[in-house]
This record gives C-alpha cells, sequence and structure tokens, in this order.
C-alpha cells in the first residue's frame, strides 16, 4: 500500500506531524531568519562582475523666474545644437501642497533630443536632471547641459540621447513618460509631445547639489519596489573604479572586512535599507517611473560629506560618458543579469534563487500549522465516553460560521482602502480638521474597528466557540494568509518577507488556549500598523552618510 | 593489380623528371609547383560591432593576399558586416588592426564581393563549388581551373566542428570536406591552402579527405583563439592573435621571397597566440617544406634567365606492351591509403538516466511480485 493510502503509515505519519509541529514551526522560523541574515554574509554573496558654471546660471535664472526657466533652457538646449521640445502638464493633487496650499499643480518639461548622426531613430537613451525648488540640483542641470555639448560633437552615437529637465520631479516625469508612450494611468493632463526618439533603451537620472562631490551614490529601487537590470548598477560599479570616483549605496560606504563583526553588520544594515526601501513601494528617484515600461533605469546622486579626497564635476561627466558610450554599444536591451536580487554592498548581490527560500521557510510554517489543524479536525472522536452523546450532538460547524468573519474582514479592508479618501470631504465639514489629517484619522478608526472586530461580532456566530468552529475559521485563515504573503511576496519580496516576519509567528501560535491578554498585546504589537512603525524607526536608526 | 601499374608508371616518370633535376638544378624550381594562377576566397561570417576584429581579420589577409600580386578579379571577399560605415565606428570609412590605428586595413580600393547578408553558408559553397545561377556576375564566382592554387581564409566564431555564420547558421566541418571533394572532382583546384581563425578552428579540418589540402588553424580542438588588444578609442578588439601575427609574418614576405610553408607553420606559438596553432599536411603531395608562401598569396610567375645550353635527352617512349585501362581523374590518386583514418575509439560513459530508470524499475518490480522481505538482503 502506499505511503498515504495505508491507515498504519497514515497515522504514524499524522501522530509524527502532530507531536512535532511546534518544534519544527519554530525550527523553520529562526531557520528562515537566519538564511535571512546571512544573505549578507559575504562569502555566501556573489561579486558583481561593471559644467559649473552653466550649474550657476541655472540657479541665477531659476530663482528669478522662481520656477523652471523654461525659456531659458530652451535656449540653452538650441545654442548646443539640439532639437527642443517642451510639455506641459497639470495635474490636480488629492491633497493641498503643503507648502502653497494648492490643489492644482501645473510645470513643464523641457528636453532636447541629440539625434544620431548616421543611425535611423529606433532607439534612444535619456539623461535626465529634476528641476527642483530652491537651490537644489542646479548642479545636475549645468552637468546635464554640459554633458549635452560634449555629446554634440561626437559622431559614435547610434541611438538618440534626449537631455530632460523635469518640473515637480516624480510628477513631471509621469507626465513625460506618459505622453511619450501615449498612455494615461494616472489621468494627468498633459500636451502632447511633439519630438520623439525611438524606443528608450536605458535612463539615468542625476541629482548633484553641490559643486564638489565626495562620492556618487546610486540609487535602484523604483515604484512598488522594482528593480532595474543588475547589469546597469555593475556597469556604474565598473565605471566608479575605472576612474577611481568614491561610491556607495544605499549611502553606506565599501568595507572589505566581511569576516569581523562590525563589517557584517554593515553589510545588513545596507541589505536591511534596502529590503525597506523595496518594502515601502515608493520610488527613491526619478529613475522609479521608467521601469514600469521595461526601461532600465537608476539614479546616481553625487554627496558632499567634506571628506578630504573630493571629485570634482567633470570627472563625474566623465564617468557619465563612459556610461553612456557602454549603453551605446548595446545591440539589445538589458536582459542578461537578473532583475531580482538584493545587494548588500555594491560589489556583491544576492540573486532571487538565493533569498526565495528565506520566505518560503516563512511560509512553511503556516502550511505545517494547516496540516496539523486538519489532522486535528479529521481526527476520530474518542468512542464510547460518558458524554459519547454530548460529542455527537456536537455537530461541525456550518459553512457560515467561517463565511462570516471572512466577509466581515473583507469589508473592513475594502472600507480601509476605500473610506478615507472617498468620505474626506464628509470629514472635513463635520470635524476640525485639515484634509491631510481627515484621511489619517479615518484611516486609523477604521483599523481600529477592525482590529475589536472579533469582540463585538462572536455572539451572532453560530458554532462558534466550540473546539472545531474555531480550528476551522483558523485553518482557513492561516491558508488565506498563505497564500496573500505568498502572491506579496513575489510581487514585491521585501514587503512580503517584513509582513511575513511578524505575521506568521503570531498567526500560527495563536489559539483560544492562549491567555487572552497576552495575545491580544502581541495582535496589536504585531500587526501591519505597528511593524510599519517599527519599520519607520529602524530604516532610521541604519542610515547614515558616509 | 592496377594501382600497382599505375604507381610502377608514375615512378618510372618521376624518376626520369629527377634525373633531369639531377642536371639542371636552375629548373628544378620552375617545375616544382604546378599552377599557373592563384585565387582567394577570403570570408567574414560574423556581424555586429563587437565582432570588429574578425572583419579586421580578413581585410589584413586581403591587403597582404593583393600586395603580392593577386589581382581583384581573382579575389572573393566576403564581409558580414560593415564596420568602416557602421554608426558606432568613430573614425569612419576605415578598419584599423593595430591600436593607436598605426594601420588601415581597409584602405581606398577595397573591393567586397559578398557584403551583409549576402555571406551565407549557401552563397559560400555554391562559391566553391561553382554552381551559381547563371545571372551571377563574374566578380562573385570562383572561376579556377585545375591549375590553381586557392588561398581559403576563414574567420568568425565557431566551435567544435563548426563555424557560425551570421548568428542565424552554421557550416560543418562535413559540408566543407564534401565541398573541396567536390572542387577536386571538377578539377576547380591544383593545391589548396586552407585557413581559419576560429575558436576551436582544428576540428574544421580534421574531416578533409581531398588530396592536395593544406591546413592551418589558430587553435586545437577544446581551446579558444584569444583576441589581441583592445583600441581605447574605438573601443573595441581589433584582432585576433592568430591573424595579428600572421601578419605581421606577412608583412615581411615580398613577391620574391623564398619563405616556405614551415614557417608558416611556426607562426604564433603558444606564447604568444596561448591557443595552440595547428595544422594538416598529410593530404598534400608535395613536401611543405619545398612549398613556397607565394605559391599561396602571391601571384607569382618567375622568369629566370639562363644562359646554359639545357640538354634534354630523348622524348619519352611510352610503354606500349602493357594494357592500362583508362583512370579517371578522381582515381589518380590512391586516397584512402593516403589517408590512414581509423574509426575514433567512442569515450565509455556510464549509462545514462533512461537505462538506470529502466533497471531500476524491473527491478522494483522483481521484488513486488516476489515479496519485498528478499530486498532486504540486499540491504
Amino acid at each position: 500500500m502506499g505511503l498515504l493510502s495505508d491507515p498504519n503509515r497514515r497515522r504514524a505519519l499524522i501522530n509524527l506531524l502532530t507531536r512535532l509541529n511546534a518544534p519544527i514551526c519554530v525550527v523553520c522560523y529562526m531557520a528562515g531568519v537566519a538564511w535571512f541574515m546571512g544573505l549578507a554574509f559575504e562569502p555566501f554573496t556573489l561579486r558583481t562582475y561593471m559644467a559649473l558654471a552653466t550649474g550657476r546660471e541655472f540657479a541665477a535664472h531659476k530663482r528669478k523666474v522662481g520656477g523652471m526657466p523654461v525659456d531659458w533652457l530652451v535656449k540653452t538646449f538650441q545654442a548646443r545644437g539640439l532639437e527642443v521640445y517642451t510639455q506641459r502638464f497639470s495635474r490636480t493633487l488629492p491633497f493641498p501642497d503643503e507648502n502653497k496650499e494648492r490643489y492644482m499643480v501645473k510645470g513643464t518639461n523641457v528636453y532636447g533630443i541629440l539625434r544620431a548622426p548616421r543611425a535611423p531613430r529606433t532607439e534612444a537613451l535619456v539623461l535626465s536632471a529634476p528641476c527642483s525648488l530652491g537651490d537644489d540640483n542646479n548642479q545636475a542641470v549645468g552637468l546635464l547641459l554640459g554633458l549635452a555639448q560634449y555629446f554634440r560633437n561626437q559622431i559614435y552615437w547610434a541611438k538618440d540621447i534626449i537631455f530632460l529637465v523635469n518640473e515637480h520631479d516624480l510628477i513631471g516625469m509621469q507626465a513625460w513618460l506618459e505622453g511619450y508612450h501615449h498612455t494615461n494611468t494616472t489621468g494627468m493632463d498633459w500636451s502632447p509631445l511633439h519630438g520623439r526618439g525611438g524606443s528608450i533603451q536605458a535612463a539615468l537620472s542625476l541629482e548633484l547639489s553641490s559643486d564638489v562631490v565626495t562620492s556618487l551614490d546610486l540609487v535602484l529601487e523604483g515604484l512598488n519596489g522594482q528593480l532595474p537590470n543588475l547589469d546597469l548598477a555593475n556597469l556604474f560599479y565598473a565605471f566608479c573604479q575605472k576612474i577611481g570616483v568614491l561610491c556607495t549605496i544605499q549611502g553606506k560606504l565599501q568595507r572589505n572586512d566581511w569576516d569581523s563583526v562590525s563589517g557584517y553588520s554593515h553589510s545588513v544594515q545596507t541589505m536591511m535599507l534596502m529590503v525597506m526601501k523595496q518594502a515601502s513601494g515608493r520610488p527613491w528617484g526619478d529613475h522609479g517611473l521608467f521601469l514600469r515600461y521595461h526601461i532600465e533605469a537608476a539614479t546616481i546622486k553625487g554627496v558632499n560629506s567634506f571628506r578630504q579626497y573630493k571629485t570634482d564635476v567633470s570627472t563625474v561627466g566623465r564617468l557619465l560618458e563612459g556610461m553612456y558610450r557602454k549603453l551605446n554599444n548595446l545591440l539589445e536591451r538589458l536582459h542578461q543579469s537578473y532583475f531580482f536580487y538584493l545587494m548588500p554592498s555594491l560589489s556583491h548581490f544576492v540573486s532571487i534563487g538565493y533569498y526565495m527560500p528565506a520566505f518560503g521557510l516563512l511560509a512553511v510554517i503556516l502550511f505545517l500549522r494547516a496540516l496539523d489543524l486538519w489532522v486535528q479536525l479529521t481526527a476520530p472522536p474518542p468512542t464510547a465516553t460518558e458524554d459519547g452523546v454530548a460529542h455527537i450532538e456536537q455537530s461541525s460547524p456550518g459553512v457560515l460560521s467561517v463565511l462570516t468573519p471572512l466577509v466581515i474582514s473583507h469589508v473592513t479592508g475594502a472600507a480601509l482602502y476605500a473610506l478615507p479618501i472617498h468620505f474626506q470631504q464628509v470629514a472635513i465639514e463635520h470635524f476640525p480638521v485639515s484634509e491631510t489629517e481627515a484621511v489619517v484619522l479615518t484611516a486609523i478608526a477604521v483599523y481600529t474597528a477592525g482590529l475589536a472586530l472579533p469582540h463585538n461580532t462572536h455572539r451572532l456566530l453560530a458554532g462558534e466557540g466550540t473546539e472545531k468552529g474555531w480550528r476551522v475559521l483558523k485553518l482557513v485563515a492561516v491558508l488565506y494568509l498563505a497564500v496573500l504573503l505568498g502572491c506579496t511576496a513575489l510581487i514585491n519580496f521585501s514587503l512580503g518577507f517584513i509582513l511575513a516576519l511578524t505575521l506568521v509567528p503570531i498567526a500560527a501560535f495563536v489559539t483560544p488556549h492562549v491567555p487572552k491578554v497576552l495575545s491580544a498585546f502581541i495582535l496589536v504589537l504585531l500587526s501591519p500598523a505597528c511593524t510599519l512603525l517599527f519599520s519607520v524607526f529602524f530604516f532610521q536608526s541604519c542610515r547614515r552618510y558616509p | 593489380m592496377l594501382a600497382n601499374l599505375v604507381l610502377s608508371f608514375n615512378c618510372t616518370y618521376l624518376a626520369v623528371l629527377l634525373s633531369f633535376i639531377r642536371f639542371n638544378k636552375h629548373v628544378g624550381n620552375f617545375f616544382s609547383s604546378q599552377h599557373t594562377n592563384n585565387w582567394a576566397v577570403l570570408v567574414c561570417t560574423s556581424r555586429f560591432w563587437f565582432n570588429y576584429r574578425h572583419v579586421a581579420n580578413t581585410l589584413s589577409v586581403y591587403r597582404s593576399v593583393k600586395r603580392l600580386g593577386i589581382p581583384d578579379s581573382h579575389i572573393v571577399l566576403m564581409l558580414a558586416d560593415d564596420m568602416a560605415c557602421n554608426h558606432r565606428n568613430p573614425k569612419p570609412a576605415t578598419v584599423f588592426s593595430h591600436k593607436n590605428m598605426e594601420l588601415n586595413v581597409y584602405g581606398d580600393d577595397v573591393e567586397v564581393d559578398y557584403r551583409g547578408y549576402e555571406v551565407t553558408v549557401e552563397n559560400f559553397l555554391r562559391v566553391l563549388t561553382g554552381r551559381l545561377p547563371p545571372s551571377t556576375p563574374r566578380s562573385k564566382r570562383l572561376l579556377s581551373d585545375d591549375r590553381s592554387n586557392i588561398l581559403i581564409y576563414l574567420t568568425g566564431h565557431g566551435g567544435n566542428g563548426f563555424l557560425k555564420f551570421q548568428d542565424s547558421e552554421e557550416i560543418s566541418n562535413v559540408e566543407l570536406a564534401d565541398a573541396f571533394e567536390q572542387m577536386w572532382q571538377k578539377r576547380r583546384y591544383n593545391e589548396l591552402l586552407f585557413i581559419i581563425d576560429t575558436c576551436q578552428g582544428a576540428s574544421m579540418y580534421e574531416r578533409f579527405y581531398s588530396p592536395n589540402l593544406m591546413a592551418l588553424a589558430s587553435s586545437q580542438v577544446g581551446e579558444d583563439s584569444l583576441s589581441h588588444q583592445p583600441d581605447l578609442a574605438i573601443g573595441v578588439h581589433l584582432m585576433d592573435r592568430y591573424t595579428f601575427y600572421l601578419l605581421e609574418f606577412l608583412e615581411d614576405i615580398h613577391p620574391a621571397s623564398k619563405t616556405n610553408m614551415n614557417d608558416l607553420f611556426k607562426v604564433c606559438p603558444k606564447s604568444q597566440c596561448v591557443s595552440t596553432p595547428g595544422h594538416r599536411t598529410d593530404l598534400f603531395l608535395r613536401d611543405p617544406g619545398s612549398v613556397l608562401i607565394t605559391d599561396f598569396f602571391g601571384s607569382v610567375r618567375k622568369v629566370e634567365l639562363t644562359t646554359d645550353a639545357i640538354n634534354l635527352t630523348e622524348p619519352i617512349t611510352p610503354v606500349e606492351d602493357q594494357e592500362k585501362e583508362p583512370y579517371s581523374y578522381v582515381d589518380q590518386l590512391p586516397v584512402s591509403e593516403i589517408i590512414h583514418q581509423k574509426p575514433k575509439q567512442k569515450d565509455w560513459h556510464p549509462p545514462d538516466g533512461f537505462i538506470l530508470g529502466l533497471w531500476t524499475l524491473i527491478i522494483l518490480v522483481f521484488f513486488r511480485t516476489y515479496g519485498v522481505k528478499h530486498l532486504k538482503h540486499i540491504f
């Protein structure tokens, strides 16, 4: 007889499972966490196999105009021999802007196209620098203009190069990308683009706020935790080494002492910073919006931390020129290297095949728990006892006892998602709060009501307090959680892992038999909202500039 | 029996010839090679900018061959991509073979016969065998005859037993050997020198079986041919090592050179090339030491002035008393005796998964029917 169909063997297996369930779950959890921490340990990782005057002028004009000096930019681009185009856009914000207290944001993007002298206009590369408020990022625009002039004099370009200066950072960039690809996903209002290159192969975004930089920081995380191809990061690193510029990732320097405790904790911190930035889901540079269109993009930030050894803007220019020449020689889109990876340092990476088992081990806990519960549910009742009658009377809980909590939870979730924004206006009329506060407070209110649901609704459900009842509910809940976490981890590994780290232990071990106050306290402590708070604290503590 | 007759006939003839040579040393060289014209077929099989070096390889051999006297009408040049006018070339209209741009092999008078996508396996084989449609222009034909010495140079990306054309097709060493046999049977060459500069190039000449073929390759089976230095201004590797040193060697050859094939075999030893160049001369009838470089690379018709009188003895009387059957051109040479090709020993491999799985299944079924208890005797 087969292993699972033979009742003797099955009983033996099930006994094994029930006896060892809790220990195996604990071991799995420890193993998952240890695996994750081990990812930062260097032997387990793989080595990664690659204009000032204008800046000041730009700053002056920016101050004069009080925003983006569109006309001056147009004239400068034309003076360098590029084809210049502008794009106007406007967007209604959900809340008023903090600085200016208005709903409507209007802006203009200016971009110049350097046409490849001999090539057909089928492919393009983008170099962008956001035009930020105040004195930020002036040198980046200056460098961009200097590079435009230098590139114009070379004849080896096989792709068009688009130099883009976007206003209002992400909003302008999104408007430009939507106009370029003729999509409209955000409902923004923009004027169509009159000039176009071919399909964009790669893009770099520059952020430079000082004349002198001591190091260059690479930012990879994009929208929804998407990352560019690892080849782009390797390219940056290779050129940094070639030109001799100090390069960092997550603002942390390279260290060679991986076997010492401080070296290891340094790698762990770098990796955790990347994990948390990815989990937040927001793009950490203007490049993050390119990734949705399958354009490999990264942001290069210049950092001035007052070291001895300084690099001037022309060296940064040489680095960028080298990178663009390499990108120019590409014959196809970057696709050879990994798209899913974590970087504990700029020269080492961990690919998806190595970090997924960490999450897998945590998900296994939920499955083991579900198996255990299933076994307990289908175990034959003890025969002929004095309260045998009572046992037979006890019917298995109906579908309703499981379905009702599920539906209520879903409704709460939907309410948490939709109510804060929909009832923003209503909240403002009835309560003396501002718009932003109204949204946040509504969300907190719905969340707290959701936490209190079980206490309020358990009387309404039949078969609720029975031994079978909670087991069935927990079985369904645990499986559902496993599926949800799995899906989240597939899309955004960092978010899935952080949620799994806190939700899985408590979901696996809480039962009605655990002391109620303690379990309630732990449940609240490990709920996603508190996890979010902890992550913010942890993030701030990890973050330090070189 | 017949072979013996043929051999004896040849021996007599050679004996008479040698007697001439002993008397007339000056005249010896005149009769050593039987060819009256030279042809060259130079093929570069890879495209894309990063394969710049293959085009540079072919163009450097073209340059040497032209310099030594073979005219464009006798050269079939096939280049799979245009590097001189590539968008990424910072020096348009040039193809350099040395870094610091010392030598522009593209020059002013390059005539490319097959360009771009016209370089295919089919076209290459048709050129060799002469089976081209009647509308093909003369510049695209190999119009060789039975007194032509042909130089064939191939470069690109290759592997064990094949050469890649254009990133989408391959020519195998068997096809190439058959093409050369077709050429032999159609009397399209007198002697043929085959040079190949690719990874594992020696595998391409392993299967040759036609007479009068000499072959050189830049690397043995299992080795990669490496490229020479990159140029930082252009951004790609300019030449492959073997052809680089071959070019250096050929630059010293002038039309009156007496350098022979043994010197060519010494070009690019392992210390310079990292790979081990190989050669094959067992199908070639003459001794490589007596074959001049210019027999293949140049188009030399030397004139020797002599003031001595040459005594020619009576004309050779044919042997009349023996009946001999006419042999076809092909059978003149006992090729199978010349090449002693033994079938290669196949290495023993452990039985693969299917056999193992089949036997496991059989054993399991056996134990299942006769009882599991027998299994414990084994474990």
